[in-house]
């Protein structure tokens, strides 16, 4: 059951202010389907400029991307934006929501933006999502009005909504305590035993350790 | 397509920050009333002056020029010299010329067929000398066909003493206006003597005093019958110096007054030609309303141009995050668009409400009594295209204030925001 859902091949990344630097070195990465991966490296090693690669958000690079069969790098904004909302996921160590919504509208709103289905529907799906992360009673709240913990689990409900193939996450568990990281961690695992594929960047060894697979960087190069 | 989408998001934004929205829609709002107010107001001033100027102005007149040109001398003619080249007379002095109109009853006749003309005034028109008692006064006599008169300009609803007809029914009657009759201390009833230049004299009675409002006309006119005035001068029955038409359509005035110079072989001047002034007037101050709504407008612009801004910096998190959920640059510059448009819309549909009640107050407020100008209120138009105009140049306003900060939302690169 071998597909790959993520070939990455010799991708390549330069800064060039405030000096020239030479962030990623030939990084290729191949992610198969159903697979759970952690990215682990020092601070500065080119963990996060990776991720934004492989994510589609960031496409000043060298290399060639491929998600599910799509060459990804070189197609235009308006494609990379729909394609970002059909087929990958995001969770970030900030946890992003739209502070005017209520948790359930953070929720559907990918899914109402890809227009697959109709309302009704994408309410009854975010719904069992929000249950999914014993969120549900939070529903009608506004997203603003949330603890730290609370919003990273409506980030992972919302990322999952429109059934990615990948689900990316940086440092999702960087900004909160250690309750609210177990929380997480039992989220993502059992995420991953539901078949997503996941690429975690993080610095918890344990967390790291329950993954399929380690990815290990050392100043912008896959070392292991 | 997702249009929906983004307005909602746009509409949900706008409510969580109701009292900065509200302040920007204020801005459009003040904007667009003082438009609609100082628009109304001054096109009301126009509408109003021109008025007063037609009450007294017929829409083309046509008269006998008299002739400045010396330039060219009867005796090139006698001595045979066409070019002028060797027989020069200085300073010529202008031979005693009669200024009538010939056939000036036929002209008049045909201008009566015209289904394009409302009514024909023939004039005699002289300056004159009033001795009542030992009172002399200077003023300028109408001989005039006193029906065809009032229909021109309404003068039997401007008579304060008498009636127009009451011209007709005397032999000698005299109509006047009523300051000059204070000034000679006459009144309906009285005799007053009219004498000319060349001493030729008449003995009025006066039947009737009018009041329009503009103290040239009270103070320096007065009618009588065109018989009278043809004998007064010496003149015989069809001695006629102007014709004085009125139009049914006043903007065909331009137009006619060519056809009619060409067609009876005399001068003749369109209303626009005779008060040049009222134009330049009417310019100075439709460009002044311009001017003052266009600057308060722009300030608007800018305030939501600032507010824009504003709301953009503090949500480059929500812009970034739209951004990785998939929403493109052009669905992001919608959504802040639209909010700028909403508060457009909003505020000026809001200014176009506060511009009618202002403008509506102002029509109500008294205007100072001056004796002079005959008007009781302050005059204002209610022209259902300024307001129209108005909301298309506070929808602008604002489309162009909110123009950048959305571009500048579109082009937010969302790694940027993203890596905190
Ligand atoms: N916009 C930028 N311009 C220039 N240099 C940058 C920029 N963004 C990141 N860098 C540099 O690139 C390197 C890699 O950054 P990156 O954020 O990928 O590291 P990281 O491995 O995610 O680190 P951390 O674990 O602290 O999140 C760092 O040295 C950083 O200083
Ligand atoms: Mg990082």
């Amino acid at each position: 059951m071998q597909t790959p859902v993520l070939e990455a091949v010799k991708l390549n990344k330069y800064f060039h202010e405030p000096q020239e630097f030479h962030v990623l070195n030939d990084v290729s990465l191949t992610v198969q389907k159903g697979e759970f991966i952690s990215i682990m490296g020092k601070s500065g090693c080119g963990k996060s400029t990776l991720l934004y690669l492989l994510s589609t958000l960031d496409t000043d690079y060298e290399g060639t991307i491929t998600i599910n069969n799509t060459v990804v790098s070189g197609l235009n904004e308006r494609a990379l934006a729909r394609f970002r909302n059909r087929h990958i996921g995001f969770v970030f160590q900030f946890h992003y929501l739209l502070p005017e919504f209520t948790v359930l509208q953070n929720v559907m709103m990918p899914a109402i933006k890809l227009g697959a289905l109709d309302t009704a529907a994408i309410e009854q799906q975010a719904m069992e999502k929000l249950q999914q992360m014993q969120m549900q009673d939070l529903a009608g709240k506004p997203a603003g009005k949330l603890s730290g913990g609370q919003q990273q689990r409506i980030a992972i409900a919302r990322a999952l909504i429109n059934k990615p193939d990948i689900i990316m996450a940086d440092e999702p568990t960087g900004n909160l305590d250690s309750a609210n990281t177990a929380i997480i961690f039992d989220i993502f695992h059992e995420i991953a035993q539901q078949g997503n594929t996941i690429i975690t960047v993080t610095h918890d060894e344990d967390f790291a350790r329950r993954s399929d697979r380690i990815i290990q960087m050392v100043d912008g190069k896959i070392t292991g | 397509m997702s249009l929906g989408l983004n307005l909602n998001i746009a509409r949900v934004q706008l409510l969580a920050r109701k009292r900065q929205t509200v302040v920007a829609m204020l801005g459009v709002t003040f904007g667009i009333a003082m438009f609609i107010l100082m628009i109304s107001f001054m096109k009301g001033v126009n509408q109003f002056l021109q008025d007063l100027m037609m009450s007294t102005t017929a829409d083309i007149r046509i008269y006998n020029k008299l002739n400045t040109d010396y330039s060219t001398s009867l005796a090139g003619r006698y001595f045979s010299d066409p070019a002028g080249k060797w027989i020069i007379v200085r300073h010529p002095k202008p031979k005693q010329v009669n200024l009538n109109i010939k056939n000036a009853p036929g002209i008049v006749n045909d201008l009566r067929k015209s289904d394009r003309i409302l009514a024909v005034s023939p004039l005699l028109s002289s300056l004159v000398i009033f001795n009542y008692g030992p009172v002399q006064w200077a003023a300028s006599v109408d001989g005039v066909d006193i029906m065809a008169e009032d229909k021109m300009f309404g003068l039997s609803a401007k008579m304060i003493a008498g009636r127009t007809d009451d011209l007709l029914r005397m032999d000698n009657g005299i109509i006047m206006g009523y300051k000059l009759a204070k000034d000679l201390n006459l009144a309906p009833g009285d005799l007053v003597t009219l004498t000319t230049q060349s001493g030729t004299q008449l003995r009025c009675r006066v039947v009737g005093l009018f009041k329009f409002g503009i103290s040239t006309m009270d103070e320096f006119r007065a009618y009588i019958n065109l018989a009278s005035m043809q004998q007064l001068l010496g003149k015989d029955r069809d001695y006629i110096t102007d014709i004085r038409i009125k139009l049914k359509d006043t903007r065909e005035a331009k137009k006619l007054a060519a056809v009619y110079a060409r067609k009876y072989g005399y001068t003749a001047d369109d209303w626009e030609v005779v008060n040049a002034s009222i134009k330049a007037g009417n310019t100075i101050r439709d460009t002044l309303t311009y001017v003052v709504s266009f600057t308060l407008l722009v300030v608007a612009g800018f305030g939501i141009y600032n507010i824009m801004n504003m709301v953009i910096t503090n949500k480059l998190k929500d812009i970034a995050i739209l951004k990785a959920q998939g929403f493109t640059g052009a669905d992001i510059m919608q959504i802040f668009l639209s909010q700028s448009l909403i508060i457009g819309i909003a505020g000026g549909l809001l200014g176009l409400l506060l511009g009618f009640l202002l403008s509506f107050g102002m029509s109500r407020v008294p205007f100072p009594e001056d004796g002079y100008v005959s008007i009781k209120f302050f005059p204002v138009l209610f022209e259902s295209q300024y307001y129209f105009f108005g909301m298309l140049f506070g929808i602008l306003t604002t489309f162009l204030a909110g123009m950048l900060p959305a571009l500048k939302a579109a082009k937010i690169d969302p790694v940027a925001i993203l890596r905190g």
